[in-house]
């Protein structure tokens, strides 16, 4: 069982909120990304589908509806750089750029060193701070090309 | 620059998001009296349908008005819920967060008013994933408010209980659609549901169901405190009240700000955001959001609400500006657009499934240099056949409204991109005319 004892507790509790089961699947979902690795292995997913009684093919579907869930591996560091237009008009090609040479990788891939996982997403709501990325879910705002140097190079 | 603030109004204390905060600047009193003295859920929503406050989701829905369609508890025993709408994904629009994480009691308040109004059993708070930080404010907020007695069993020792959860979303731009939202909640694929059944007959797990947006729950405690007069003294006739304006894009300062619904787009643009960048000049703006279409410099005197808009042949939307400066490529922006969309569509009804990817791959040749003159004719025929009201939600029509818009205020731009063989092409053109950088 790839569930430790804390996530099912918390997910009995997430439960308690709803009508019904199922509702807690996302947000149970993001705990397991959060404390198993970083992605929703087809052992989670297996594991997951079993605490709430669904087949681990129906809890697939839900999970690859999302763009925040991973299903395969990724780096230790998740940097998302938002490409949606009030971004692009201030330069975030710029930000995509300079995040591909530092880290050696295109977006929807990890570095080389397989710590970083770099990825474009659509609008994350930072459109009055453009341009912006997300790292580790932190929000980095009103950047130039030189802080992706700065953030990145700060990363462990 | 001087107009009555209230939306922001609480947001420069170190501590707006704490109870102490709120409380201090008389959080909560409304609440307390509409309790107390014993305002009926029926006042409730006579006073925001006498107010005239219309969503600020994007379709400007009278609110008061769409409460009411709630049944009778009387004849309807069933749950009653509300969702409040804090996806906030459509392109440019970045206000839902600033409520969200300074002055989030301010939306538990709007949320137990609406609780009352509509005798609701719960509400829950559905947060798009990536807004750790308002998630965590709301959270916490509710925690205060619950160990105050302000949200549970017998609030304030009244008869009246509400629960109001939180719910954590991942990253789907489609669950900000109303039954998207629905049926993520419930923990399945965001699909929008056909329409009817509506949401006030049908919702959350079938049951009657409201759904409204932050900013527009956010502005209800204002209402009942102050008066629907007072409300319909800002703005104008048909759409009164303030906004939060988000204007992103070429500008000075681009930011959120809380202006009057009704205010020159010139205005907000000169005034408030300090003017189009770098000394240049405007081409082509947005005023409500990815959905509401490009509209020429000519159109920047047009008061920034919703009649007005749609007049000139857009849409208030979320009222999120995106500005677009005289070097800017609207191709390029259009391309960007329908990446997003054709990224988006749930994949449900083909028109917006395929629609979408084929607008972006015609932007994408224009773009690039393989356009035919033929496109733009394509563009036009292809939005025509993903809508109006052709699919089963609105997200085909919001990619088709921007590329009739391109196509009606920028064919000229189109045609140039055909001519030059795409952006390169254009730019190497431009620098022959001596026009730009
Ligand atoms: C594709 C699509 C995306 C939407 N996204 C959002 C959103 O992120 N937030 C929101 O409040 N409304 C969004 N809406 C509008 C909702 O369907 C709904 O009209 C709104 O939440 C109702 O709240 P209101 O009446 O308070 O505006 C979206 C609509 C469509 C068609
Ligand atoms: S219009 Fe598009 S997003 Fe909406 S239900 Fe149909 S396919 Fe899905």
């Amino acid at each position: 069982m790839a569930l430790t004892q804390e996530l099912i507790s918390e997910f009995d509790e997430l439960k308690t909120h709803y009508p019904e089961s199922q509702a807690a699947l996302i947000p149970a979902l993001h705990r397991c990304q959060e404390d198993l690795g970083g992605w929703l292995s087809p052992d989670i997913i297996e594991a997951v589908a079993a605490y709430f009684g669904m087949e681990p093919v129906e809890v697939f579907s839900v999970a690859s509806f999302y763009p925040m869930f991973f299903l395969k591996p990724v780096g230790k560091h998740i940097v998302s750089i938002c490409r949606n237009i009030s971004c692009d008009l201030r330069g975030s090609d710029e930000l995509v750029a300079r995040a591909c040479e530092l880290t050696g990788a295109k977006p929807g891939q990890n570095s080389a060193d397989g710590k970083i996982y770099l990825e474009t997403v659509e609008c994350q709501g930072g459109c009055a701070n453009a341009p912006m990325m997300v790292v580790d879910g932190t929000y980095h705002e009103d950047l130039v090309a030189d802080d992706v140097n700065k953030i990145l190079g700060g990363l462990a | 620059m001087s107009h009555e603030t209230y939306l922001l109004s609480r947001m420069d204390r170190e501590d707006s998001h704490t109870l102490k905060g709120y409380q201090a600047q008389g959080g909560y009193k409304v609440f307390e009296k509409v309790l107390k003295e014993g305002m009926t859920p029926l006042d409730v929503t006579e006073e925001v349908k006498a107010s005239g406050l219309r969503g600020r989701g994007g379709a400007g829905f009278p609110t008061g008005l769409k409460w009411s369609f709630m049944p009778d508890p009387e004849k309807d025993t069933r749950t009653r819920y509300m969702a409040v709408n804090a996806d906030e994904s459509e392109p440019g629009t970045c206000k839902d967060r600033v409520i969200m994480r300074e002055d989030p009691h301010g939306l538990v308040e709007g949320c137990l008013l609406a609780a009352h109004a509509m005798r609701l059993d719960a509400v829950y708070i559905y947060v798009r994933g990536e807004y750790r930080l308002p998630y965590d404010r709301v959270f916490a907020a509710i925690a205060e408010a619950r160990k105050a007695g302000l949200v549970g069993q017998n609030i304030l020792g009244s008869d009246f209980s509400c629960e109001i959860h939180m719910h954590k979303g991942a990253g789907a731009y489609i669950c900000g659609e109303e039954t998207g939202l629905m049926e993520s909640l419930e923990g399945k694929r965001g699909h929008p549901r056909p329409k009817p059944p509506f949401p006030a007959g049908f919702g959350l797990w079938g049951q009657p169901t409201t759904v409204n947006n932050v900013e527009t729950i956010f502005n209800v405690p204002f209402i009942l405190e102050r008066g629907a007069e007072w409300f319909r003294g800002m703005g104008n006739e048909k759409s009164p009240g303030n906004f939060l304006c988000g204007i992103s894009g070429h500008v000075e300062k681009p930011g959120v700000y809380e202006l009057p619904l009704g205010m020159p787009a010139r205005q907000v643009l000169e005034e408030y955001a300090g003017g189009v960048w770098k000394g240049r000049q405007l081409k082509a703006w947005i005023p409500g959001g990815s959905s509401t279409g490009f509209l020429k410099p000519d159109a920047i005197d047009t008061p920034m609400d919703h009649d007005s808009l749609k007049a000139a042949g857009s849409m208030f939307g979320t009222g999120a500006m995106i500005m677009l400066d005289d070097q800017a490529s609207v191709v390029k922006s259009a391309l960007v657009l329908m990446n997003f969309y054709d990224h988006e569509s749930c994949g449900q009804c083909s028109q917006c499934r395929e629609g979408t990817q084929w607008l972006s791959q015609i932007f994408q040749r224009l773009y690039d240099g393989g356009g035919r003159t033929e496109d733009i004719q394509l563009l036009t025929d292809l939005a025509n056949g993903m809508a109006p009201g052709k699919t089963i939600c609105a997200l085909s029509d919001a990619a088709a409204i921007p590329t009739h818009s391109v196509v009606r205020n920028f064919k000229e731009e189109l045609e140039l991109y055909v001519q030059h063989g795409g952006h390169q092409g254009v730019l190497a053109a431009r620098k022959l005319e001596g026009v730009g950088a």
